[in-house]
Parts: C-alpha cells; structure tokens; sequence
C-alpha cells in the first residue's frame, strides 16, 4: 500500500474528529466551577452580579438564575432551553434568563463565553457559582442550583 | 401529537435532525474518497460536493439530494424523530462546508495539491463530527468569529 499525503490528511482527518467528538462527549454539559480571584484589599466586598447594567438584571431570580448565552446557528440551544426553563418552573425563586450572544458580545467577552450553549448559574446576588458549556442534563441543572442555593 | 398539531409553524419548519447527519455521512464519504484519488479524479468529486454544499446553502438543507434520498430511503425505516430542528444551523454548516471545498478546488487547480487535500481534510472533520456525534463545528466556530471580528 502506497502511503500517499491524502491518505495522511484522511487519518489525520478521522483521529482529530474522533478524537475530539470523544472529547466533547464527555465534556459536554458538565458543570465546572471557575476560580475567581476576590482582590485582597477588600475582602468583604459587595458581591456584584454579572449581570449589573444590563437590561437582563431584572429580570434575575431571587435565589438562583439559570443564564444561558444562545446563537442563531445552535441546535443543542434548543435542548438546553427547554430544560432550563423546565427547572425554572418547578424551583421557586429560580428563573431562567436567555441572551443572545451575538447581539451582546461585550457580556460574551467580559464572562469569557466562547461557546452556544453556555450555562451560567447565578446565586441570588447574581455571582456567577458554576457553569456548562453544552447542552446540561436536567440532573446536572438541578444539583448545580443546590450549590448556588447553599453557597448563599 | 395534539400539542404541535395547533402549531403549525414550528411543525413546517422543524426539520428531522436525522436528516443533516444523513447528508454529513454521505459528505465525508465522499471526501475521504476524495483524498485518496489522484488529484484529477479528486477535483473532480471535490467539485461536485461543492454544488452539493451550494445547493445546502442557499435553497436550504430539505432541497440536496441526499436530503431527498433520505426522505425516500432512509426515513421511512426509521421511528419518527423524538423532536424536530431548526434547519438554520445545518444550513450554516453547509456554507461552511462550501468554503472549504472551493478553497480545496482553487488548490487543485493552481497545482497546490497539498492546500486543496488539507482544505478537504478539514471539511472531512467538519463532516465526520457532525455524521457521528451530530456536532456542529461550523457552528461553534460562528461565535468565535464574531468574538473576535465585531
């Protein structure tokens, strides 16, 4: 068998999406909670929400927010809509708050979103607590909300 | 089937999921067979997906061929879909997939054989993510691009 560059590009091709489909699969949904470094100087500062000046503010909860960042060209933000906003309706005090992402790049960059869909959980301050990028499973949603609960 | 049957606009433009990941097996198919043809051959096969992934583009994902292949072939054996899809983003993902095969043809035809295999190569993994874990590159890559541009 003659060992050709397209034959290489072609395994190279399959390894890399296997590879990283695999990845993905895994990694999908999960929620993984970000070290945010509170500055020395004062460290009992007022917990600003992640939110704080924009429209979307409002319209937090009073214990929990479910912020999922949504793209026009994005299947799984159908899937994680429909969750979120199941658990919205069955947790009191818990609402789920969608943004386009497109359309409000500065909170996209200023929160490091690089991926549709990604899943803020906010606590009643509006701190961010966790987040999943892809779509969560509602199990996943529901045992991410009692950390964001208790974290209070 | 009483709830979505009072909506009819979600059900005219719900698309089967099952349907664009049909069209991502039959793609990469037809580019792995692409790379390992002499350039030729491959120009050839490389040209053709591209009329394929033009048509995807701009007349929509419901009007390629494998869509109509599917409707007729694939669909009747199987269970109805558990929920339909927005048809915006494999139609995205198409365009995508144009870009990539008409960089590859410009490869070939100026003799930069290595760009146009690389160029397939990439749309090969675009379409093998998408054919296996039903994963959208081209729409992830989306955002990036407007992260980064605008």
């Amino acid at each position: 068998m003659i060992v050709t560059t397209g034959l290489v590009v072609l395994i190279a091709a399959v390894v890399l999406a296997l590879g990283f489909g695999a990845f993905r699969a895994v990694s999908d949904g999960r929620f993984r909670t970000r070290r945010v470094e509170t500055p020395a100087a004062e460290p009992v500062s007022v917990p600003v929400s992640v939110l704080d000046g924009t429209a979307y503010d409002e319209q937090r909860g009073e214990r929990a927010t479910l912020l999922q960042f949504s793209s026009a060209f994005c299947a799984p933000c159908r899937a994680t809509r429909r969750v979120l906003s199941e658990v919205a309706e069955v947790v009191p005090g818990v609402r789920h708050v969608e943004i386009d992402a497109e359309h409000h790049l500065e909170l996209v960059r200023a929160l490091g979103v690089v991926r549709t869909p990604t899943t803020l959980v906010l606590d009643g301050t509006g701190r961010e607590v966790t987040r999943a990028a892809g779509a969560p499973s509602k199990q996943a949603v529901m045992a991410s909300l009692e950390s964001a609960v208790s974290a209070e | 089937m009483t709830a979505t049957s009072s909506s009819p606009t979600a059900q005219r433009t719900g698309i089967d999921p099952r349907g664009p990941q049909f069209t991502a097996a039959l793609t990469a198919a037809v580019l792995a067979v692409a790379l390992v043809l002499p350039a030729a051959a491959a120009t050839v096969l490389v040209a053709v997906q591209a009329v394929f992934f033009a048509i995807g583009a701009t007349r929509g994902v419901q009007r390629t061929p494998h869509a109509w292949l599917f409707r007729t072939l694939v669909r009747p054996r199987l269970a109805p879909p558990s929920e339909l899809e927005d048809p915006a983003p494999p139609r995205f993902a198409q365009t995508v997939g144009l870009a990539f095969t008409v960089v590859a043809l410009v490869g070939f035809a100026t003799g930069v054989t290595l760009l146009g295999q690389v160029a397939v190569g990439l749309a090969l993994v675009a379409a093998l993510l998408n054919a296996v874990f039903a994963f959208c590159l081209g729409c992830e890559v989306y955002l990036l691009l407007k992260r980064a541009t605008a």
